[in-house]
């Protein structure tokens, strides 16, 4: 008889032969769609644009596209097979009661154009995530347009910009730590931005002394993730903060790591004027392969009358849209990703502060505990203690046997886990970012621990098999190189 | 509720192990004037029945049930169950960003071939992944335009849906791009070969958000002369029966592709569609998926041509987009590959057949004339005895979300509405629509 509590890492099916393409399994005349007959007299629409030819769709049946997709599934790795400690993107379970609430027939067949006495619950719905985000955050109002994180940073630079022209500035240059995810250079960039970057001390954490000294007139914010990228607390944050408004700079929080700190502190008291959240890493939305997230921004009092709008309000109980008098403008086609904000309204609601603070505190917990499991074979390079995630180094592996970080992430996939995040921060050399989250098991974080032990005690045996890694999944090593000199990106 | 694992017995084990005494001692290095003293003010937390009770009571407060006559980029198509079935499944919705393409052959190539389709139906060689939505598609374009012609105008349609023109203009601002809006004459776009430029880009919808079909070659062939871009959003659901943009000669397609497969959902999530010409194939932004080959020759799928993008060119990158709607776009796939050629064709055929119906109906209707007689495709305007906002709204009582007030976006246009019809609208649908839009004239 098994054990309670033994282990069950997760060797996915991932399906044996290559999967045609949908083209591939086209056979001319089959068909899966079907129309009532056209019950209106067929008048010639006239069309001065007409097409000259059918577009050349694959032709296949239902049955063929059942098929087709769930083999496609089979060859793909998710949370709900296993744990996917993919650090920095926070890939926990979600509560599959928050995908109930987006399928929800009262929201998923509301149209964005319906006019406001229509669509009372959604403007609802909006009003009370922000209600949550705001008391989680420390700010004041949020908008919920941006569509992803990415979206986010742009929309509270623009949101910076207005704010400095409102006081008859321009100030040129925004301060990056040198830890900073991509997307805020780039962001700084779209938003009419020169990106300054500040480097990084011994701790793993911005060198205040280099902030101070990069900080002048002509700063117009700061941008900072707190836990920064390495996982760990900016302890001088609220000293950051102030010299950089103490030249009427504006300092911006990317809440990428907002799980970590949930009911225990807040960006607004560290701060931070500008906060854009990611929801679907902190709030339970299922990443979709990619999307899709949200990613609102909320901010301190004095800036609310520069977000995007229309923003919703409550006009004695009747509620409406109304565009704040200094907007940036909008930023989304329509509301933005409001399914991911029902989702996340949904998982804040079952949590309530208790639930968010134990989120906050098993995911450190989880992180430190795999930490303490790996990091002799996988040296922490910095030694303040690590929140949600850590970034381990595989730079003495491959010193003493040619492994690289590459290498343990392959050898990682042969052994039911998703692969940490490589190479990412670009200050840690052979980094490996690891992100177990709050969901797994102590039995999960072990097993975790016990094959990224192993990986490194292969590697000084047979090095050459490790990074022969993958040996299990359908496809092993796809020649990124090739993809990219020869581009093949359609059938 | 909670959704962590761990007993009591086995967190203080870990706690022990990690040589701490309690939970809060995991955050004692935070600085204390940076910790909440007080625990979060928000409501305690509920069980799953209370709060699935809660959500079902949030959304009747929508008025939900109506037959659906509005459009401005999202419809109410006939989504095949299919796709929600296959969209459903959690190695689709709980996966990230293929990053480790050897476990992510099933969503890298779901992208494949997707960015096929979406190939296919704009005739663009050239797609991606998928972005955000068909605005943010549009700043995109725009984006695009700006760094290839080093140019820093864009010419605008006053056609291009309201939104996306306000979006563009959102970001432009940041950039000093100066955006030149061209009228419309007769609802299609009169572009000024004399207006400030030159120009980067000619951005227009075909058709445009008056429903109405633009002359491509007069776009096309202006954008020629003065070196720019040509840049048409598109409606997917058109495809099947209007000429491709990339037949047409255009450089850039967009589309807000929530039409294929996705719910309205209140706009959003819904997915932007994003074509462009070979030449442009290295600066298109967002996720490539990509065919190659593993080292045992086996076909295989990464994420390709990563250069570009922001990850790798930091500040450099034409654009910041990293997750982007990629469960969307496999829905989108799923829609058109279910749709095939002559389903898509069909899709249109039958939105055009019923849309020229319902306006012939409504032009009998007394007082209700056309905001113009060109060519439309399923969408269209028409201007009412009465004032469009209110005529929604009693339209609603009487089970139908009639259309979109134009006012507010074409001032022109006064009490003018635009109603949308999809293949999904029966006769009688349409005969209800028209009878109650006509009491509703009546009772002035």
């Amino acid at each position: 008889m098994a054990e309670p509590g033994g282990r069950a890492t997760s060797t996915p099916l991932m399906g044996g032969s290559p999967e045609p393409t949908l083209i591939e399994l086209s056979v001319p005349g089959r068909r899966a769609w079907s129309f009532p007959p056209l019950d209106v007299p067929a008048d010639d629409p006239g069309l001065p644009e007409a097409a000259n030819s059918l577009p050349a769709l694959p032709e296949v049946s239902e049955r063929d596209l059942v098929a087709h997709f769930t083999r496609l599934a089979h060859r793909n790795f998710a949370v709900d097979l296993g744990a996917y400690p993919l650090g920095s993107c926070t890939m926990k379970y979600n509560p599959k009661v928050c995908d109930w609430a987006a399928e929800h027939g009262g929201f998923r067949d509301l149209h964005p154009a319906a006019p406001p006495e229509l669509t009372q619950g959604a403007l609802r719905v909006l009003l009370e995530t922000e209600s949550i985000l705001c008391a989680i955050t420390g700010m004041t109002r949020a908008t919920f347009q941006p569509p992803a994180g990415a979206a986010g940073e742009l929309t509270g630079l623009l949101i910076m910009r207005a704010y400095h022209e409102s006081q008859g500035r321009n100030p040129t240059k925004i301060l990056i730590p040198d830890s900073a995810h991509g997307t805020n250079p780039a962001s700084v960039t779209l938003a009419g931005y020169r990106a300054v970057q500040v480097p990084s001390d011994d701790r793993g954490m911005v060198d205040l002394e280099a902030l101070r000294a990069a900080v002048d007139e002509d700063v117009a914010g700061f941008m900072l993730t707190n836990p920064n990228t390495l996982g760990l607390f900016e302890v001088d944050v609220i000293e950051m903060a102030r010299a950089i408004h103490d030249v009427d700079g504006l300092v911006y929080y990317d809440g990428a790591n907002l799980n970590a700190i949930l009911g225990v502190a807040r960006p607004g008291d560290m701060g931070f004027d500008i906060v854009h959240s990611n929801l679907h890493k902190t709030f339970a939305t299922p990443h979709g392969g990619g999307g899709p997230g949200a990613g609102p921004v909320a901010v301190v009092k004095h800036l609310v009358r520069f977000l995007p709008g229309p923003l919703p309000v409550d006009r004695d109980g009747v509620l409406g849209w109304e565009m704040p008098p200094d907007s940036v403008g909008r930023v989304h086609g329509n509301h933005g990703n409001f399914l991911v904000v029902l989702r996340a309204l949904t998982y804040m609601r079952l949590l309530g502060a208790e639930g968010l603070r134990e989120v906050a505190e098993r995911s450190v917990l989880n992180a430190r505990y795999l930490a303490s499991l790996v990091g002799e074979r996988y040296p922490i390079p910095y030694d303040a203690p690590p929140m949600h995630e850590f970034v381990a180094s595989a730079a003495a592996l491959k010193k003493a046997t040619g492994v690289r970080a590459m290498d343990v992430a392959k050898a990682l996939l042969d052994r039911g886990f998703h692969a940490p995040t490589v190479y990412f921060p670009l200050i840690v050399e052979e980094a490996l970012m690891l992100e177990p989250t709050e969901t797994e098991s102590p039995e999960t974080i072990e097993a975790l621990a016990d094959a990224l032990n192993e990986i490194a005690a292969l590697a000084a045996e047979d090095a050459a098999h490790v990074q022969a890694s993958p040996h299990k999944t359908p496809v092993s090593r796809p020649d990124d190189a090739l993809a990219a000199r020869k581009p093949k990106l359609t059938w | 509720m909670t959704f962590t694992p761990h007993t009591d017995e086995q967190e203080q084990r870990m706690l022990a192990a990690l040589g701490l005494a309690d939970a809060d001692e995991l955050f004692a290095h935070i600085p204390k004037a940076a910790r909440l003293a007080e625990p979060l003010d928000v409501a305690a937390g509920i069980s799953e029945l209370e709060v699935m009770r809660y959500v079902e009571d949030l959304g009747r407060q929508n008025r939900g049930g109506l037959v659906c006559f509005a459009g401005g980029g999202v419809y109410d198509h006939h989504l095949p169950p299919v796709v929600r079935s296959l969209t459903m499944r959690p190695e689709f919705v709980t996966s990230y960003t293929p990053y480790q393409s050897e476990v992510a052959q099933g969503v890298l190539q779901a992208l494949f071939e997707y960015q096929s389709m979406v190939a296919t139906i704009t005739g663009l060689p050239v797609a991606n992944a998928s972005l955000y939505d068909g605005a943010s598609a549009g700043i995109e374009a725009v984006n695009l335009a700006l760094v290839e012609t080093g140019r820093d105008t864009v010419w605008v349609s006053r056609g291009l849906h309201p939104h996306t023109r306000q979006v563009i203009a959102t970001f432009a601002h940041a950039r000093g791009v100066t955006i030149i809006e061209h009228p419309l004459e007769d609802g299609r776009t009169a572009w000024s070969r004399e207006a400030a430029g030159p120009p980067a880009a000619l951005v227009f919808g075909q058709p445009n958000y008056l429903g109405i079909i633009e002359e491509y070659d007069a776009a096309v062939t202006l954008a020629d002369d003065l070196g720019a871009l040509t840049a048409a959003s598109v409606d997917p659901m058109l495809l099947g029966i209007l000429r491709t943009p990339g037949d047409a000669g255009c450089d850039i397609a967009f589309a807000e592709g929530q039409p294929l497969g996705n719910p309205l959902s209140f706009g959003g999530p819904v997915v932007g569609i994003f074509a462009v010409a070979e030449r442009l194939m290295r600066r298109i932004p967002g996720r490539l998926s990509g065919e190659t080959v593993d080292r045992e020759g086996r076909r295989a799928y990464t994420l390709t041509l990563r250069t570009r993008e922001q990850d790798i060119r930091r500040e450099k990158a034409s654009s910041n987009i990293c997750t982007n709607q990629t469960l969307n776009a496999v829905a989108a796939a799923i829609h058109l590959a279910w749709l095939g050629p002559d389903g898509l064709a069909e899709v249109g055929r039958q939105s055009s057949h019923k849309a020229r119906y319902l306006r012939g109906r409504l032009l009998d209707l007394p007082g209700v004339s056309a905001i113009s007689d060109a060519a439309y495709g399923r969408e269209f305007g028409v201007v009412l005895p009465v004032d469009a906002s209110t005529a929604v709204t009693s339209m609603a009582d009487r089970g139908y979300l009639a259309g979109i007030p134009l006012d507010r976006d074409y001032p022109e246009y006064r009490n003018g509405l635009l109603v949308a019809v999809t293949e999904k609208r029966s006769r009688q649908e349409l005969d209800g629509f028209a009878d109650a839009l006509g009491e509703v004239i009546a009772d002035g």
